[in-house]
């Protein structure tokens, strides 16, 4: 962001930057910074509060009234990141003969569905449906279990992006789950990773993988670094 | 260490290029300029090209646009809060409401987006995609633009 407002601003158009990086936008220096501790992700800040996102913006554009830069300006308010996972429900099991991820994701189908009927979009797609989501965690609980990863059959794509569908289908699941609450900036991630059989199949997969040598770039990006 | 600690950690370590002599536009009001959104979250329109990994082009996103896809390939941040209100990395509805108040003078018929991704040379960016999502901003007739960050 902050080398693109030196571009911007070298095009002729005047720049306001929202930073996430405190460091980063010290380093580049880009004319007009307005820098948010806010949950990384949420430069705004809180989803679903106008009055909020507006005051950061009246902030930001505030900059514009200086006469000569660089301007570097905190927000004063400071978010952190949702430590605790998010309460909301997952399905009971159903079927015992499948694998206990394949399961939970078929029952939270609806709930992936309802927020898709709300939202009109979805982020799932990149290389999957949301309908492939249960057979693709099955192949990942088989990896997870000794199978070699490139024969079983994973979707065409990179794992990264395959792990992002599951995670999106899983996260707007939860959104139809959580009573109208707005989750704080981890928690979804949280409750994924630490409470639904997916998240655990998806980094018992990820460690297995790493333990069998496959290259770097194929599974550590199928979660967040410091996981 | 939390995920939004560590990530902001590892970012203040990556190397970052130095502009000499930064450029500096003096704007005219705000209330008569034409304001755009220049993202880094990766957003793309349902039915435009997605974002491939290391993508360093730019997607130009039309003002009216809401379905819009978080593309972004890093795991490594909140993607939840796009899904909740969409405004929280690109505040389309608060620049309209900006704009129906007379705070700013106009929203761009179109808002840009990027990948946040960028070898350390940064040259694309600097050079090539850069300069030319600017152009059509500058084609647009657009005097600020906000950048917001993933």
């Amino acid at each position: 962001m902050s080398v693109l407002a030196h571009v911007f601003e070298a095009a002729g158009i005047a720049t306001v930057t929202l930073s996430s990086v405190r460091e980063m936008a010290a380093k580049v220096s880009p004319p007009r910074t307005l820098h948010c501790e806010f949950p990384l992700g949420r430069p705004l800040g809180k989803p679903g509060d106008a009055v909020f996102q507006h005051d950061v913006l009246a902030r930001a554009f505030a900059l514009l009234e200086a006469p000569s830069g660089p301007v570097f300006v905190e927000h004063p308010e400071v978010i952190e990141a949702d430590d605790q996972p998010v309460s909301c429900a997952l399905p009971p099991r159903f079927d015992p003969t499948l694998p206990p991820a394949v399961d939970e994701a078929r029952g939270l189908r609806k709930a992936f569905d309802r927020t898709l009927a709300k939202r009109g979009v979805t982020s799932v797609g990149r290389t999957m449906t949301a309908d492939d989501v249960p057979d693709t965690l099955a192949k990942l609980a088989a990896i997870a279990e000794g199978a070699d990863w490139a024969s079983v059959g994973l979707p065409a794509g990179s794992t990264t992006a395959m792990c992002h569908d599951i995670r999106t289908y899983y996260e707007e699941a939860a959104l139809a789950l959580a009573n109208g609450l707005v989750p704080g900036g981890r928690a979804i991630e949280d409750w994924y990773f630490a409470q639904t059989e997916a998240g655990k199949t998806v980094l018992a997969a990820r460690a297995a993988m790493r333990d069998a040598d496959v290259k770097r770039p194929i599974w550590f990006y199928m979660a967040p670094g410091h996981r | 260490m939390n995920g939004d600690q560590a990530m902001r950690a590892f970012s203040a370590t990556l190397p970052a290029p130095e502009f000499l002599n930064p450029a500096w536009v003096s704007p005219k009001p705000l209330a008569q300029s034409t304001v755009a959104i220049v993202t880094s979250a990766a957003l793309f329109a349902v039915g435009d090209e997605a974002f491939a990994a290391g993508d360093t082009g730019y997607r130009l996103i039309d003002r009216d646009r809401r379905d819009l896809v978080m593309g972004h390939w890093s795991p490594n941040f909140d993607h939840a809060g796009f899904a909740i209100d969409l405004n929280v990395v690109f505040p389309v509805d608060r620049l309209e409401e900006l704009a129906a108040q007379g705070v700013i003078g106009a929203v761009a018929p179109r808002h840009v987006s990027f990948a946040g991704n960028q070898p350390d040379d940064v040259a694309t960016i600097r050079l090539d995609s850069g300069p030319a999502a600017a152009a059509s901003l500058l084609n647009d007739g657009v005097d600020v633009v906000i950048l917001t960050p993933v």
